[in-house]
C-alpha cells in the first residue's frame, strides 16, 4: 500500500490554458490538442500516436475543432504526457474563457477553390492570441478560404471567409459565356452584345469568373476576408453577422485583438456571456464604430445583430 | 475535330475522362467537349483551365454545351 501514500506531483503550469479535461471515472482526462488549422505534420502525427499507444486508451477522438484528443490519460501522467509531446513538436491546447485554437480549410496552397492563405492567418492567430483570457467566455475563430465556407465561419465569435473583388476588361473578353455560365449567384448576365452584365450588388466574391475566365479579362483587382461577427452554437445558436469586408490579410490578428478589447470592455460585470450575446446588448453600432477607428476601409457601413436561430420551436 | 461526349457522365469522371481524351492529342489541337448543364459545364472548364489548357468558346445547345479547347502541353 506504500504506493498509494506516494504524493503525486504536477508542473500546473500545463495545466494553465486547460486542454486537461475530466472523463467520467476516477483519475482518467482527455487530453486536447493544439492543432490550428487542423493541419498536422507526418512526423508529428507519428509522435502522437506513439504518447496515445504509451499513455492513452486504444483509440484518440476527432475533436469538432479538428483537434486530436487523447482519452484515457491518467491525470499523474500529465508532466510525462506534455514532455513527450513536446519532443515531436506537439502542444496541449485550451479550454475554459480563452482564446482558443483557430479553425481553417486548406487553404489556396493546393485547393482549387481557396482565395486565400487560411492556414497561415490560422498560425499566426493562434501563435499570437492563443490562449488569451477574455474574462468573460470562450472565443472561437475561424477560416474559411472561400464562400463555400466548410469551417461554417458565420458559427465563431470571429469568423473569416476569403474574398475577391472582380472586374472585367471588356476589350480582353472574346464573349464565350463562360462567366456567365459558372457564376452560381446570377451575378454575371450576358448583355445584348454578348458581353458579360456584372450586377455587384449579388457577387459573393467567389471568384469563378476570374479562375474561368480563357483570357483573363476577368481579374481580381481586390483580396481578403470577408468579416462576420457573434457566431456560436451550443444551446442557443447564432449565426455571425457582416461586420467587415476585404479586410487584408495581414490585419487578421489587429482585427481580432480590436474585436477582444470591446468584448472585454462591454461584456465587464454580464459574467459568463459570449460575443454575439453582447452584441445584440449593446447594438451593432458600438462595435461597427469601435473597430471603424482602426479598420475604416473595410468596416460596413451598417449591419444586423447577430441573428438567433430558433432551434426550441416545435417543442410538445 | 474531335468531339467527346461526357454527357451523362458526372464529377469528377467527366474531367478525368477530358483530361485522358486530352492525352491522346497533339499540343495545338482542338477538341471539342459536349457537357451536361449544372455541376459539370461550372467544373470542367475551370478545372482544364487550371490544368494550363485553353478554353476557345462555350455554347448551349438544346440543353446541354459544347466546350472548344485546345491542348496546351
Amino acid at each position: 500500500m506504500a504506493d498509494n501514500n506516494k504524493t503525486t506531483t504536477i508542473d500546473l503550469n500545463n495545466l494553465k490554458a486547460g486542454g486537461f479535461i475530466k472523463e467520467r471515472g476516477k483519475d482518467l482526462f482527455t487530453v486536447r490538442l493544439r492543432v490550428p488549422g487542423g493541419r498536422m505534420t507526418v512526423p508529428r502525427l507519428k509522435k502522437i500516436a506513439e504518447v496515445a499507444e504509451k499513455f492513452g486508451g486504444e483509440f484518440v477522438h476527432l475533436s469538432m475543432r479538428q483537434s486530436i484528443e487523447l482519452i484515457n490519460i491518467n491525470f499523474k501522467d500529465f508532466d510525462a504526457v506534455t514532455e513527450e509531446l513536446g519532443e515531436g513538436g506537439q502542444k496541449v491546447a485550451s479550454c475554459g474563457a480563452r482564446v482558443r485554437v483557430p479553425t481553417a480549410c486548406g487553404g489556396c496552397e493546393y485547393n482549387p477553390n481557396g482565395l486565400v492563405d487560411t492556414q497561415a492567418a490560422a498560425l499566426e492567430v493562434d501563435q499570437k492570441l492563443f490562449g488569451t483570457e477574455t474574462s468573460h467566455h470562450k472565443f472561437k475563430v475561424g477560416f474559411a478560404g472561400c464562400p463555400f465556407d466548410c469551417p461554417k465561419s458565420a458559427t465563431n465569435d470571429v469568423g473569416f471567409q476569403g474574398a475577391i473583388w472582380p472586374e472585367l476588361d471588356l476589350d480582353e473578353c472574346i464573349s464565350c459565356g463562360l462567366c456567365t455560365k459558372s457564376c452560381t449567384d446570377g451575378a454575371i448576365e450576358t448583355g445584348a452584345d454578348g458581353k458579360p452584365l456584372f450586377h455587384s450588388d449579388r457577387c459573393t466574391w467567389c471568384g469563378d469568373c476570374v479562375k474561368v475566365c480563357p483570357t483573363d479579362a476577368w481579374r481580381t483587382t481586390k483580396k481578403g476576408y470577408t468579416v462576420r461577427i457573434g457566431g456560436k452554437w451550443g444551446r442557443h445558436p447564432l449565426v455571425g453577422t457582416l461586420f467587415a469586408t476585404f479586410l487584408p490579410e495581414e490585419q487578421v490578428v489587429e482585427f481580432i485583438a480590436a474585436v477582444l478589447a470591446w468584448y472585454k470592455e462591454k461584456a465587464e460585470g454580464l459574467g459568463r456571456i459570449r460575443l454575439g450575446d453582447v452584441i445584440i446588448r449593446e447594438g451593432t453600432d458600438s462595435l461597427l464604430s469601435h473597430l471603424r477607428l482602426k479598420f475604416p476601409e473595410n468596416v460596413v457601413a451598417k449591419t444586423i445583430p447577430p441573428q438567433v436561430i430558433e432551434t426550441q420551436v416545435g417543442k410538445p | 475535330m474531335q468531339t467527346i461526349d461526357l454527357r451523362g457522365v458526372c464529377c469528377p469522371t467527366n474531367f478525368v475522362k477530358a483530361k485522358l481524351a486530352l492525352e491522346m492529342i497533339d499540343a495545338g489541337e482542338v477538341v471539342e467537349f459536349l457537357l451536361d448543364d449544372g455541376e459539370p459545364v461550372k467544373n470542367v472548364p475551370k478545372s482544364l483551365k487550371a490544368e494550363g489548357h485553353k478554353l476557345l468558346g462555350l455554347k448551349e445547345t438544346d440543353g446541354y454545351y459544347t466546350l472548344t479547347i485546345e491542348k496546351v502541353e
